[in-house]
């Protein structure tokens, strides 16, 4: 056990706390809105789009976009990371 | 059968619940291919590391589509399409609800699973905690999400098919039961891995060529869908309406849709299928994109079938809105795309259950028998028939209650599922990967609070007490008890693992560290 396991241990914990986080605040923030602004939901942005409407496909593709960052800095980042600290063990 | 009501004028002559030639002619084609698959996949399936985890040898994106073949169920693509085109945006709700556990999945649990267990998600919990309480708690929560959930689509599954075959409600559970046995039995996780591909094929594709034929009406031009909707049927249905009436509702169906997906059995034990914990993260950003793909599809087919069929004509086919989107492949193909959509819908329930069972099999055998019973010392080749025998056993239950629960109403039994999933299962997974203090009296206390909590608060609620009993008031107000019971898990195992003391945890943390990351124990 090396104390470089824990940093980076460390380092994707808070990287996915902070994910997870957002992807509560966006979703429950996307069913507050629609328990308690139910009319500024309903609103056109344009004829045939309502807020509420733009703001399900967002969340739809919010979500899609977390996980593609997540992946990029996993294989980027912490899969890097990960092969300095084997190679330095061997 | 089902004659056109009276005064239905919008009522549209359907071949629904006909004998369809097109769709048994699909339906025993996929039989057919899945049952070729199996054969293949029986031979390589001798040990249990293949039974169980295909040998680790599935490709991130062939996990991806997998992934997205298990969550996708009948449910999701009939009941979704069924709500947006009688309800419109409050359908919505519900398509993103499904959606954002994924990016849970692959933040929190994806890598540590793949990396420090082998089968089970209980795996996991036991590699610093003692073998046998958190084996047989866990074990207990997998079996309750697992008997639910299958009951749910037996059920469904027996009723649709039903309703689009035109063929008895039991031949149809026992024709689901009997395919389901045999892909999981013979061909162990190869065979189910592959019949998920294949599904989720068939219903991505389904879906989309329905969503590409319904925009063509509309100059391929999503927004003139929409604006065609709320001409006819009210600018409400671009707006939330009655379905959120009680917000807490609301939340609380939305929590254990977020965290039961990182909780559920099936889905959690596809990770030990690929080769490492870098293709476990890959495989759900497949599956997100799929899966999040499939909902927007959803936004598609329900304002269509809402356009181009008519809620009212919807409804006069079956109450629930289930029918939507085969009546609108019906609408925009005729019979034989009817008979399609039909064969997938059919296709999707198979797959489903089989994922289920396969992994209410492995909590049996592997976690129970092997684990606990016989203190990971199994005599050779137990395993794998003690597995096999308990995929049987699981199948003929799900059959027996699937006829036993005929015409009752088990829609909540899917969202009991993913509450004790969320409940039960999720907060000792998260509590012992991340936190050093855990203790095991800590995991099972939560496990079984969980567990216990659901049942009770939904035995206690209106779906139960109002819907099913007939009485007036429920004691608890909510229909989904997960904003309690989450909040109640987690707070619990926290409290009852300071208040004990569990050294060898303790000790085997910073080795479960350094496993988690490097998945030396796993490799």
């Amino acid at each position: 056990m090396t104390s470089s396991h824990h940093t980076l241990a460390a380092a994707r914990w808070r990287i996915a706390i902070v994910l997870t986080t957002i992807v509560i605040c966006i979703y429950f923030g996307f069913i507050a809105l629609i328990a308690y602004q139910k009319e500024w939901m309903g609103s056109l942005i344009a004829p045939g789009l309502s807020v509420g409407i733009l703001f399900g496909a967002i969340v739809i593709v919010a979500s899609w976009l977390l996980t593609w960052f997540y992946v990029r800095w996993a294989n980027n980042h912490y899969d890097g990371k990960l092969d300095a600290m084997n190679r330095e063990a061997k | 059968m089902i004659a056109p009501l009276a005064g239905q004028a919008a009522a549209p002559a359907t071949a629904i619940g006909q004998p369809n030639a097109v769709a048994m002619a699909f339906f025993f084609f996929f039989i057919a291919v899945t049952l070729g698959i199996t054969w293949w996949a029986a031979r390589k399936t001798r040990t249990t590391e293949q039974f169980y985890a295909a040998g680790r040898s599935v490709t991130a994106a062939q996990n991806g589509f997998a992934l997205a073949g298990d969550y996708m169920s009948a449910a999701s693509f009939l009941g979704i399409a069924g709500l947006v085109s009688t309800t419109g945006f409050d359908g919505l709700i519900y398509s993103t609800g499904w959606l954002v556990g994924w990016p849970v999945v692959l933040f929190l649990v994806a890598e540590p699973l793949r990396n420090l267990g082998k089968y089970t998600f209980a795996d996991v919990l036991a590699t610093r905690l003692s073998q046998a309480p958190v084996r047989i708690a866990a074990a207990v929560g997998t079996l309750s999400t697992v008997i639910f959930y299958l009951i749910a689509q037996m059920v469904g599954g027996g009723s649709l098919i039903k309703l689009m075959f035109g063929l008895s409600y039991e031949t149809a559970v026992i024709i689901v039961g009997a395919a389901m046995i045999a892909y999981v039995i013979f061909g162990g996780m190869l065979a189910t891995t592959w019949v998920q591909i294949v599904k989720a094929g068939l219903l991505l594709g389904g879906a989309a060529a329905l969503a590409l034929l319904v925009l063509a009406k509309f100059g391929m031009n999503p927004l003139a869908l929409f604006a065609a909707a709320s001409t006819k049927y009210g600018a409400g249905m671009l707006a939330p309406g009655k379905l959120v009436a009680n917000p807490l509702d609301t939340i609380s169906l939305g929590m254990a849709l977020m965290f039961g997906t990182a909780g559920l059995p099936h889905i959690l034990m596809r990770f030990y299928t690929v080769p490492d914990a870098k293709a476990a993260r890959k495989s759900v950003f497949y599956a997100t994109g799929l899966i999040g793909f499939f909902y927007l599809l959803t936004f598609i087919l329900g304002f269509g079938a809402m356009v181009l069929v008519g809620p009212d004509a919807i409804k006069a086919v079956d109450k629930g809105g289930n029918m939507a989107a085969p009546l609108l492949a019906e609408y925009l193909g005729g019979t034989p795309f009817l008979g399609f959509i039909a064969a997938v819908a059919f296709a999707t329930i198979l797959a489903v259950v089989a994922g289920l069972t396969l992994s209410g099999a492995a909590a049996l055998s592997h976690d129970l028998w092997t684990s606990v019973v016989r203190k990971g010392q199994p005599r050779a080749g137990e395993e794998l028939k003690v597995a096999r025998g308990a995929a049987l056993v699981l199948g003929v239950i799900a059959v027996v209650l699937g006829i036993v629960f005929k015409g009752q109403n088990v829609a909540f039994m899917v969202s009991l599922a993913f509450a004790i999933a969320a409940s039960a299962n999720f907060p000792a997974l998260v509590l012992s990967i991340f936190w050093r203090r855990c203790t095991t009296q800590g995991a099972v206390a939560s496990m079984v609070a969980g567990t216990v909590g659901t049942l009770l608060l939904i035995w206690l609620s209106p779906v139960i007490q109002v819907d099913i009993l007939k009485h007036t008031t429920a004691w608890f107000p909510l229909k989904n008890p997960a904003v309690l019971t989450i909040p109640a898990s987690f707070i619990i195992g926290i409290m009852v693992s300071l208040l004990t003391t569990d050294n060898k945890a303790i000790a085997g943390y910073d080795g479960s560290v350094r496993d988690m990351i490097d998945g030396r124990r796993a490799a």
